[in-house]
């Protein structure tokens, strides 16, 4: 069934259709719809799933914690301040090792108060041990919310799927609606290796001497390692059933490209329109949209770009007193590797201002006629 | 209360043994809380009416009822008073640690 639906909403379907049975949630523009929708769901029976209201953040990541560890598939929704207040609990879920899956609306941190996108928000907890998931359209939305809960669940870490303030949470955008039978075929009931169960207790996440703190550590990040492949081979499980295929990244036109953008989220399907322009005029362009954050795909990354003479990397962040957050990763990424290319960091419409075609060629100019960086970031669109 | 599971000190040698989360390390096994302890409580057993306050209310867990008796064990009790405020008999002192 195809329907005309808002980004946030794409994120409450597929919540629904993975029939997530705890949200625990609390509101805040701009992703009030996404729970709102659930909450609705939960009331009319269409979701059989407990809505615990709670009191802040904080609070909605530590009940969505509590329901996780105790079996249920667990989702849960915010942004910008309110992801801020549940920093620590976050450390909880990805170092307890409980699947919650989560989404983000992309909004920029006050102050000055802000509700327009920027990404500062999510790669603040870059480091928390969440996989992310960074997504261009509402039917890309609702369908990683599903592959998600698979990934998560699998290797027991938690996701967050990230979408920008407004030009996705609240555009309406046609969305192919999986049919429940499907769905539930592709992504069976949450059966976690050990539960809170008063049939067999056990005190979770106490006290952890250093004789096993760093191991537990090592475990997270081997496993957190395994995701790459893996959501590869969830991505080709789920477009044999349903049509659609989502990878760690979408490259288009790369192959033979002389310049790539480098972005992510929806300037990553602008990105793409100008591709096409820039082919038209004669300059080979291409566009490496990056989907999966964390953990970074070195692999993917590095066989795209390893071939390419220019790449622009484009952030809607910033790194106060380092680059933008997207330019450095890829920075990382590509050191020692034998064709290294060169990289240029742009950083455009923090706060929601719009990140336009215009844009787009002003930083393609500006990497087609320099050999290499002439400045650690170049601004594009500040007022000087 | 006689259901207690048997506790033990769990040490892994190789992280392939270990269990993906933190459960049950019985880590409390070693992780004597006493020493954190300021003023402790002593219990004036004459005055007491065996009515439980103390044990329900200590946030440690740091009382036990022996033979319908509340005992304190001052390996994990952290000397936070609270006994001592809600004991109706008032028989619970907090007395100065000395070294």
């Amino acid at each position: 069934m195809k329907k005309v639906i808002m980004g946030n909403h794409a994120l409450s379907y597929g919540a629904m259709l993975s029939r997530a049975q705890v949200i625990a949630a609390y509101p805040i523009t701009p992703q009030t719809q996404v729970v709102e929708l659930l909450s609705e769901m939960c009331a009319d029976g269409t979701l059989n799933a407990k809505f615990i209201k709670v009191e802040s953040e904080h609070s909605a990541m530590a009940a969505c914690l509590g329901a996780s560890l105790a079996g249920a598939r667990t989702f849960t929704a915010t942004s910008a301040q309110g992801l801020a207040l549940m920093h620590e609990m976050l450390h909880w879920a990805s170092g307890g090792r409980m699947p919650v899956v989560m989404g983000n609306i992309n909004r920029a941190m006050a102050p000055g108060w802000s509700i327009w996108t920027d990404q500062n928000d999510s790669l603040s907890e870059r480091d928390t041990g969440w996989i992310q998931f960074y997504c261009s359209s509402n039917q890309e939305v609702l369908d990683t919310v599903i592959q998600a809960f698979k990934v998560s669940e699998k290797l027991m870490i938690p996701s967050m799927v990230i979408l920008d303030a407004f030009s996705l949470s609240h555009t309406y955008e046609v969305v192919e609606i999986p049919e429940q039978e499907k769905v539930d075929a592709f992504l069976p009931p949450f059966q976690p290796p050990y539960r809170l169960t008063p049939e067999d207790p056990h005190a979770f996440g106490g006290l952890t001497s250093p004789d096993h703190y760093m191991e537990f550590r090592y475990k997270l990040q081997k496993d957190i390692e395994k995701v790459p492949a893996l959501v590869e081979e969830t991505g080709r499980e789920y477009e044999k059933m349903f049509g659609r295929y989502l990878g760690q990244v979408d490259d288009y036109l790369c192959e033979d490209a002389e310049l790539v953008f480098v972005t992510s989220g929806t300037a990553g399907s602008t990105a793409r329109v100008v591709v096409d322009e820039l082919r038209n005029k004669g300059i080979k362009a291409g566009n490496l949209r990056i989907r999966l954050f964390r953990p970074f795909p070195f692999e993917k990354v590095r066989s795209i770009l390893s071939r390419i003479p220019k790449v622009a990397v484009l952030d809607r962040n910033v790194s106060y007193g380092h680059h933008g957050i997207f330019y450095q990763e890829v920075k990382s990424a590509m050191y020692g590797q034998p064709s290294p290319a060169a990289i240029f960091g742009f950083i455009a419409g923090l706060g929601g201002r719009d990140i336009t075609k215009d844009d787009y060629k002003e930083i393609a100019n500006y990497a087609l006629k320099k050999d290499k960086p002439e400045e650690e970031i170049v601004w594009i669109g500040v007022k000087k | 209360m006689n259901k207690k599971k048997e506790a033990k000190r769990i040490i892994f040698n190789s992280e392939k043994e270990m269990p993906l989360v933190a459960m049950s390390l019985g880590s409390m096994l070693y992780n004597k809380t006493g020493a954190w302890r300021n003023i402790k409580p002593v219990i004036d057993l004459s005055q007491c009416i065996k009515c439980g306050i103390c044990w329900k209310f200590c946030p440690d867990v740091a009382i036990d009822i022996v033979d319908e008796w509340p005992q304190i064990n001052y390996d994990y009790c952290k000397g936070c008073g609270i006994c001592a405020e809600e004991c109706p008999q008032k028989c619970i002192t907090m007395v100065e640690e000395e070294k």
